[in-house]
């Protein structure tokens, strides 16, 4: 028997077709039903199901009252159990979310499956972290997040695999990415990097066929960092940007790095976490510095998303011969020939970083490839 | 009855015959050959303690009749260039082997050649391979040939090898230790000169498919020992800049191999001579029409610049004009040594010899041609198929491949190259998806060679399209597929996890029970 859990934002991407970019809040969901935006998760999450059906006897999702699931369930016919009652009337929020991703991790699920955008993938990632595989069904307006499914059907399929599958069961940490709203329906993109989720490894999304699992992403990881660490002078302070990639460097150093932060190493050494845009610039004017970068989230961009401390003028202070830009060869792949991206917020700069860049990608292996803005 | 010729589709079903690992059909004490006692004299063979067998040698035991059903049925479960319309393979060029060929190499006069007969009785073998280098220099350019190496990625490693040593004779062993390669060459580019021990930088394609000429500019240095790379590339676009290519390695100080494993496209049109490399490669079994065998024997025959000839492997085989006579040269200066024993895989250089001479020049420049006019005319067909593109430079023909990209139809359908692949298997025929890593994505690389007529390229066409139709249609017979086949799904998993890789019956049965079932 498997568990389940599923949880719908039931307002999640109403405020997309209605021009508002984003739900997030009570306000906008106000002004988006005023624009007369109609819910949607719903429906996404239904097309998530069919691919269950089949296993519908070895199967108990683990869910919350009305729109944030058990209407869904109920239909389909699968059999459920109700971890959260959630008083019908009530316009659900993200605490509920928070609060019915920690019941189901107490109570042991198998996997979490939610329906909902950046916002959701937040909550949930703050409910449970990576301590249960989770996977997102793409219903939100802002999909920047690396844990969701290109579409609720391939989501049914990879749920399927993952619980049925026999000896397939692997994740990988995936980022949860979210964008001041505000700030995105003023045009202006922030998006920051807030955690990860254990996302089961789909062989579609990254790659295909007979390369690309789980495990040969982690080695390849595990080669970057090699190359990095063999590298490194004591001479040095390298520091080291969020990104799972370069996670492995601090792994590799045997040094803890903070999840989402800017730390700094010097010979094999934890030299300072965490550090701020100031930190940042008073370290590089007055060390000799490298800064080890990786592409974050979908889009390919090194600078500007998720990595903000490190701004345009401690980039410029450092200089573009000491950026160390990392990325697995199937992250490279993943972008499908479009360029790499950076957005430091100075175009000028953004300009000058452009052209073919040497990535670090693998153990002696560099790939020149294009940056542009 | 017979396939409808309106669907050009085949009521197709593989043999099934769900046979085991030889291992397990073995019976202690069952014999194939009952060989007589031995009363002679006893011979004392002294082995060295340290390369004595501690135990029996572990061998299948099994009777004739069952060895022979034992790989028969096997076979049944294949699809080879013989079976079917083999233009799935791109970059692997699975043409027609003429059978004529197979005949001259199964003569016993060469058969039972033994490798350490004198020179003097081998004369025409070696003058045979002799012949064959100097074909080779007229196609290529280069000055001079060896011929010992067994594959393409043998002859690579050849090739990096005389990088390694020309880079130490000239004392640059510590400085010069960069090798430049392109994503769209032949991956085995990278991993030999990894294996020599230099450093990989490889170029990603400009806009235009093209590799970026700036990216190289930026990539090279005083530590470029080489460039090794393909041309046309996988993606079958011709790098019309490639002689700046190799003047901006020269200037640098590096040397350039051309990886030339496929030449079918521009064989008689352009040689790597003109183009500037000092190194070049050919597959006997790629462009000359030897089979590819099962993964080998084949032919990876490596040519070089006469400045270069003198890394060369040994033996070479070269000729005596005064006394007519051919011999075993092992003169070479600064040779990297012995790659393979004795000449080489000599019935692939014979079977590649007697392709050449039945073709001459007029012969190969047509095959060249007719390849690319088939690739062309298949181009233009698939391109029609709703769903499938071929991605970088728009508007242009290909040489001698194309691959293709599926990704409008996975964005559609959710249908994936991987489900085609399983389900091409259903109406007989091979379908690969393409190198890693997919830059390309959701490829497929389809590569027709001068060797299929009009009506197999439409019939493969016409099965691509079909199933194209049922991803539409009918997603779930793909996502199943393949449902005539030998096998059905294979989990990934076991080939995605070095831990559970098992390479031989005993690391296999170190790691598993049953079928795959981890051991306890």
């Amino acid at each position: 028997m498997k568990r389940l859990g599923l949880i719908i934002n039931p307002i999640a991407g109403m405020g997309g077709p209605v021009g508002l970019k984003g739900t997030d809040g009570r306000a906008t969901y106000e002004e988006a039903l005023r624009r007369g935006a109609v819910p949607r998760a719903e429906q996404r999450a239904r097309e998530v199901l069919p691919a269950l059906a089949e296993h519908g006897d070895d199967l108990q999702i683990l869910t919350c009252t009305g729109s944030m699931g058990e209407t869904v369930v109920s239909r389909a016919g699968l059999r459920y159990r109700l971890v959260l009652d959630h008083p019908k009337k009530e316009l659900s929020t993200g605490e509920d979310t928070i609060r019915a991703a920690r019941l189901m991790l107490q109570e042991g699920i198998d996997l979490l499956l939610f329906a909902g955008g950046d916002g959701t993938a937040r909550d949930v990632c703050e409910g449970i972290g990576t301590s249960v595989p989770a996977l997102g069904i793409p219903a939100g307006v802002k999909i920047h997040s690396g844990v969701f499914a290109v579409n609720p059907e391939r989501a049914g399929e990879i749920a399927r695999t993952f619980l049925f599958g026999g000896a397939r069961g692997r994740t990988q940490e995936m980022e949860v990415m979210d964008i001041d709203e505000d700030a995105f329906r003023a045009d202006r993109v922030q998006a920051r990097l807030y955690g990860y989720l254990a996302v089961p490894w789909d062989r579609g999304r990254v790659q295909g066929a007979k390369a690309g699992s789980a495990a040969s992403e982690n080695l390849s990881q595990q080669a970057v960092a090699e190359n990095i660490v063999e590298n490194m002078s004591s001479e040095r302070i390298y520091i080291l940007a969020p990104g799972t990639t370069v996670r492995e460097v601090a792994r590799r150093l045997g040094v803890e790095k903070t999840l989402l932060g800017v730390d700094a190493v010097k010979s094999g050494k934890l030299l300072a976490r965490d550090l701020n845009e100031m930190d940042l610039l008073d370290l590089v004017q007055r060390n000799p510095c490298t800064i080890v970068v990786s592409p974050i989230g979908g889009q390919g961009y090194i600078f500007g998303r998720g990595n903000q401390q490190i701004s345009p003028r401690v980039i410029q202070a450092a200089g573009k011969e000491n950026i160390l830009v990392a990325a697995t060869p199937h992250k490279l792949a993943s972008l499908a020939g479009r360029p790499l991206l950076v957005d430091t917020g100075n175009a000028e700069l953004d300009r000058r970083l452009q052209g073919p860049w040497p990535i670090v990608t693998g153990y002696h292996e560099k790939s020149m490839y294009p940056v542009t803005y | 009855m017979g396939m409808n010729m309106q669907t050009r589709l085949r009521d197709f079903h593989q043999a099934r015959w769900d046979e085991p690992i030889i291992y397990e059909l073995s019976k202690p004490g069952e014999r194939g050959v009952l060989v007589p006692e031995f009363d002679g004299e006893e011979v004392d063979v002294r082995v060295p303690e340290g390369m004595q067998r501690s135990g029996e040698v572990n061998l299948p035991e099994m009777g004739q009749m069952r060895v022979l059903r034992h790989f028969l049925r096997l076979s049944q479960e294949n699809l080879g260039a013989d079976l079917n319309i083999d233009v799935g393979q791109g970059t692997c060029t699975m043409k027609y082997s003429p059978k004529i060929n197979e005949q001259l190499a199964a003569n016993p006069k060469v058969a039972e050649l033994h490798p350490y007969q004198d020179e003097s009785t081998v004369q025409g073998l070696l003058r045979m391979i002799h012949e064959t280098d100097l074909c080779l220099r007229e196609i290529s350019g280069m000055d001079r040939f060896s011929l010992q190496q067994g594959g393409g990625s043998h002859a690579l490693l050849a090739i990096a090898s005389i990088v390694r040593k020309w880079v130490d004779s000239r004392g640059e062993s510590d400085t010069r230790d960069e090798i430049i390669t392109t994503i769209f060459s032949h991956p085995s580019n990278a991993a030999v000169s990894k294996l020599k021990g230099f450093k990989v930088i490889t170029i990603y394609p400009a806009e235009d498919g093209r590799p970026d000429i700036e990216a190289l500019k930026a990539a090279v240095s005083k530590r470029t020992a080489a460039l090794l790379i393909t041309n046309p590339e996988d993606i079958g676009i011709y790098n019309s800049k490639i002689k700046e290519f190799t003047e901006i390695v020269h200037e640098a100080g590096g040397i350039c191999s051309y990886d030339q494993a496929n030449l079918n496209g521009i064989m008689g049109l352009t040689r790597a001579r003109e183009a500037g490399f000092d190194l070049c490669f050919f597959n006997l079994h790629k462009t000359f029409s030897a089979p590819h065998g099962c993964g080998g024997p084949g032919g990876g025959v490596v040519g070089a610049t006469e400045e270069l000839a003198e890394f060369l492997p040994v033996p070479l085989v070269s000729c005596d004009e005064k006394e007519e006579r051919y011999y075993l040269d092992y003169d070479v200066p600064n040779s990297i040594g012995k790659v393979k024993d004795f000449y080489g895989v000599v019935p692939v250089i014979l079977k590649a010899y007697a392709w050449i001479r039945s073709l001459g020049a007029e012969g190969l420049l047509e095959a060249a041609k007719v390849a690319v006019l088939n690739n062309n005319y298949l181009f233009k067909k698939i391109l029609e198929i709703p769903g499938c593109t071929a991605p970088y430079a728009e508007g242009e023909l290909r040489v001698e491949q194309v691959r293709y990209s599926w990704e409008p139809m996975t964005r559609e359908t959710g249908i994936t190259t991987g489900d085609i692949q399983n389900r091409m298997f259903d109406f007989g025929v091979h379908y690969w998806t393409s190198h890693e890593p997919w830059v390309v994505p959701e490829p497929f690389t389809i590569e027709p060679t001068e060797s299929y007529s009009k009506d197999e390229l439409d019939e493969f066409v016409a099965i691509l399209k079909h199933v194209a139709e049922e991803a539409r249609t009918d997603p779930e017979t793909l996502k199943t597929a393949p449902h005539r086949s030998t096998i059905h799904h294979i989990d990934h998993d076991y080939l995605d996890d070095p831990s559970k890789w098992a390479m031989t019956w005993r690391a296999y049965k170190k790691k598993f029970d049953g079928y795959f079932e981890p051991k306890k």
